[in-house]
């Protein structure tokens, strides 16, 4: 599991981040919503280790994020951050392939040829495999960036269970690459896999993940599964909108229709 | 091996292609090794030299003995030109890993202002050594690797500082306030370094003049073993970083998500390169553009991942300065042009045809 207890993490004065408990459980898909500035990139820095919380802490699997040798935890857990340049000219294949890094010594292997040939094929992705990355469209680009996260945990590890952290990965994506998008995160819940996404459309995240967390200010306000958290009181408060929250026939998955933008509060 | 064919034979023909690209280059350095050997006032034809490099080691050669060949080989030329290689490569070396630390193609031990920073602790070395009493204490016991050691700490003060200003820029992938540091530190040290200037002597300012503009003329195989000794370790510990230095390329966030310690590699990467920059300037003076142009070209024939890059930009260097140096003998004999002014003649306008083109790109 990939827990935090009471997190605050401060930028100068500014709280950030204020007093987040937080639990991710290998084999669920985890959304973390909330307006602009609401602190989610921040909080899955912390939960990556690239920020030291000022209070609080991280743990994987039952250890401190701290307790684990760099190397061994990037194999237990990728991280894919909002946005990365690339200026030199690797090939796709070979971005995707540094996500093998953790898992050879000095070139890659046959293992890892083959994991990435098929992380690529499932991100629809061999097509420009051979292409420079810097010459892809957006949405190419961040399929070879998932490619290199998904390829990154692909292997089971006796270190016990593997997480994914996404921040924000369907923006640059199509509508059917997204849908691709979110079922591939359900496969990986469904090998054992704990993944927490960074996803502004509430309605592509409520029919597809698990539990959703919504933050605001720092705060997680509503934390749970979809149905109990995307409400339209929870909505005006958390994201000042006015919504109505309708129920697909059959399945339960909550539908959101926006009605207008609510006064936001001073 | 795997379920789709295509993308599985890409890796392995890459690697093919680098590795005929690697051995092309080997051969043309070697070849323009003979070339640079045997060019100048006393002409030596390969046969020569290779007869006298035989009997030098020691085998029974059926040629004549030509005394004076011999000397101008073994003691002029070859240290020359192997000062030369050595250069090339220690430039290329730290040029392509300034360039993934900075994750900049831009970045350079020149224009990054390493290069100044070893040029002052190299001329405050040569002003100060001689009349401040404890400093020559030290200078007796480190003999040779005096001066290097100094341009060592000066190339090492001038990494961490610009490193220190330019981080966040890099973090935010503003690599341009990168280039905007290097120059305002440069133009720091270049003012201390007039400074020196002012208050050397005679003697001083010729060595002082030596250092702003480069040459390989004071070669001797003592210099050389001396930055064998700096160098060889500071570029196996790049070779052995080099999944590091790709790592990088994605940014320090994304090489520590893939398990690298950066609290322990910024060190060592800023560290190497200081060794390589510091211990070339102190033995031949600023010679810019080698660690520009080296990688860049390298990257045209076996692409950006280090592990081809390395060897590629290492003979690309190589190349490069003994070209240079070629020209620099020839241009005005029997007068030596000095032969950073070659290398930045013809990696300024480089520099500028690169800026130019990332700045169309956007």
């Amino acid at each position: 599991m990939l827990t935090a207890t009471q997190l605050e993490y401060f930028a100068g004065n500014t709280r950030l981040v204020d007093a987040v408990d937080f639990h991710l459980s290998p084999g669920e898909c985890v959304a973390l919503m909330g307006p602009n500035g609401a602190g989610k990139s921040t909080l899955l820095k912390l939960l990556s280790g690239d920020l030291k919380p000022r209070a609080g802490a991280v743990s994987l699997n039952g250890r401190p994020l701290s307790g684990w040798r760099q190397s061994e935890r990037a194999c237990l857990r990728a991280v894919l951050p909002q946005h990365l340049d690339l200026a030199f000219p690797f090939t796709a294949f070979e971005v995707a392939m540094l996500g093998r890094i953790p898992h050879h010594a000095g070139g890659p292997g046959p293992r890892d040829h083959a994991v990435v040939n098929e992380v690529m094929a499932l991100l629809d992705a061999t097509r420009f495999a051979d292409r420079p990355y810097t010459r892809l469209s957006g949405g190419e680009r961040a399929r070879v960036q998932l490619a290199r996260v998904f390829a990154q945990i692909w292997d089971e590890r006796p270190e016990g269970p593997r997480y994914l952290l996404l921040d924000e990965p369907t923006a640059p994506l199509d509508i059917a690459h997204q849908l691709e998008l979110m079922a591939h995160l359900r496969t990986l819940a469904g090998r054992n896999i704990g993944v927490l996404i960074i996803v502004h459309d509430l309605n592509l995240a409520a029919a597809h993940v698990d539990r959703i967390m919504l933050l605001r200010d720092g705060k997680v306000l509503h934390a749970g599964t979809v149905q109990s958290v995307l409400t339209t009181e929870t909505l005006r408060e958390v994201f000042d909108v006015h919504a109505q929250v309708l129920a697909t026939a059959g399945q339960g998955t909550p539908l959101i229709r926006f009605d207008s933008c609510a006064q936001r509060a001073a | 091996m795997s379920l789709r064919g295509d993308g599985a034979a890409c890796l392995p023909a890459r690697d093919r292609a680098a590795r005929s690209a690697v051995m092309v280059l080997l051969v043309a350095t070697l070849a323009t090794m003979v070339v640079s050997v045997g060019m100048g006032a006393v002409s030596i034809s390969p046969l020569q030299i290779l007869t006298i490099l035989l009997e030098q080691i020691g085998l029974p050669v059926a040629d004549a003995h030509d005394p004076i060949r011999a000397a101008v080989l073994l003691d002029v030329r070859l240290p020359r030109v192997l000062l030369a290689v050595i250069v090339g490569v220690a430039m290329a070396g730290a040029g392509a890993a300034m360039q993934a630390l900075f994750r900049n193609p831009l970045a350079d031990p020149g224009i990054v202002g390493v290069s100044s920073g070893a040029a002052l602790g190299a001329v405050s070395w040569i002003v100060l050594a001689g009349s401040i009493a404890p400093l020559g204490a030290v200078s007796a016991l480190l003999g040779h690797f005096a001066q290097p050691a100094a341009a060592f700490l000066g190339g090492l003060l001038a990494s961490l500082i610009i490193y220190r200003l330019a981080r966040f820029a890099i973090i935010d992938g503003q690599t341009f306030m990168l280039l905007l540091a290097g120059i305002a530190f440069s133009a720091l040290a270049s003012a201390a370094t007039g400074v020196l200037t002012f208050i050397a002597d005679d003697q001083q300012l010729r060595s002082i003049t030596f250092w702003s503009m480069g040459s390989l003329g004071v070669a001797g195989w003592a210099e050389i073993r001396v930055l064998l000794a700096f160098l060889l370790p500071a570029l196996a510990v790049l070779v052995l970083m080099s999944r590091l230095l790709d790592a990088l390329l994605l940014g320090e966030a994304v090489a520590g998500h893939l398990g690298f310690d950066m609290a322990r590699a910024r060190p060592a990467l800023i560290v190497c390169v200081a060794v390589l920059v510091g211990a070339s300037v102190a033995m031949t003076g600023m010679i810019g553009f080698i660690g520009l142009m080296a990688p860049h070209i390298a990257r045209l024939f076996v692409g950006a991942g280090h592990r081809r890059l390395l060897p590629a930009a290492a003979l690309i260097g190589a190349l490069l300065l003994l070209l240079a140096d070629m020209l620099a003998r020839t241009l005005a004999a029997p007068a030596e042009v000095p032969v950073g002014l070659i290398t930045a003649l013809i990696g300024g306008p480089f520099f500028l045809a690169l800026l130019y083109r990332r700045l169309g790109m956007r």
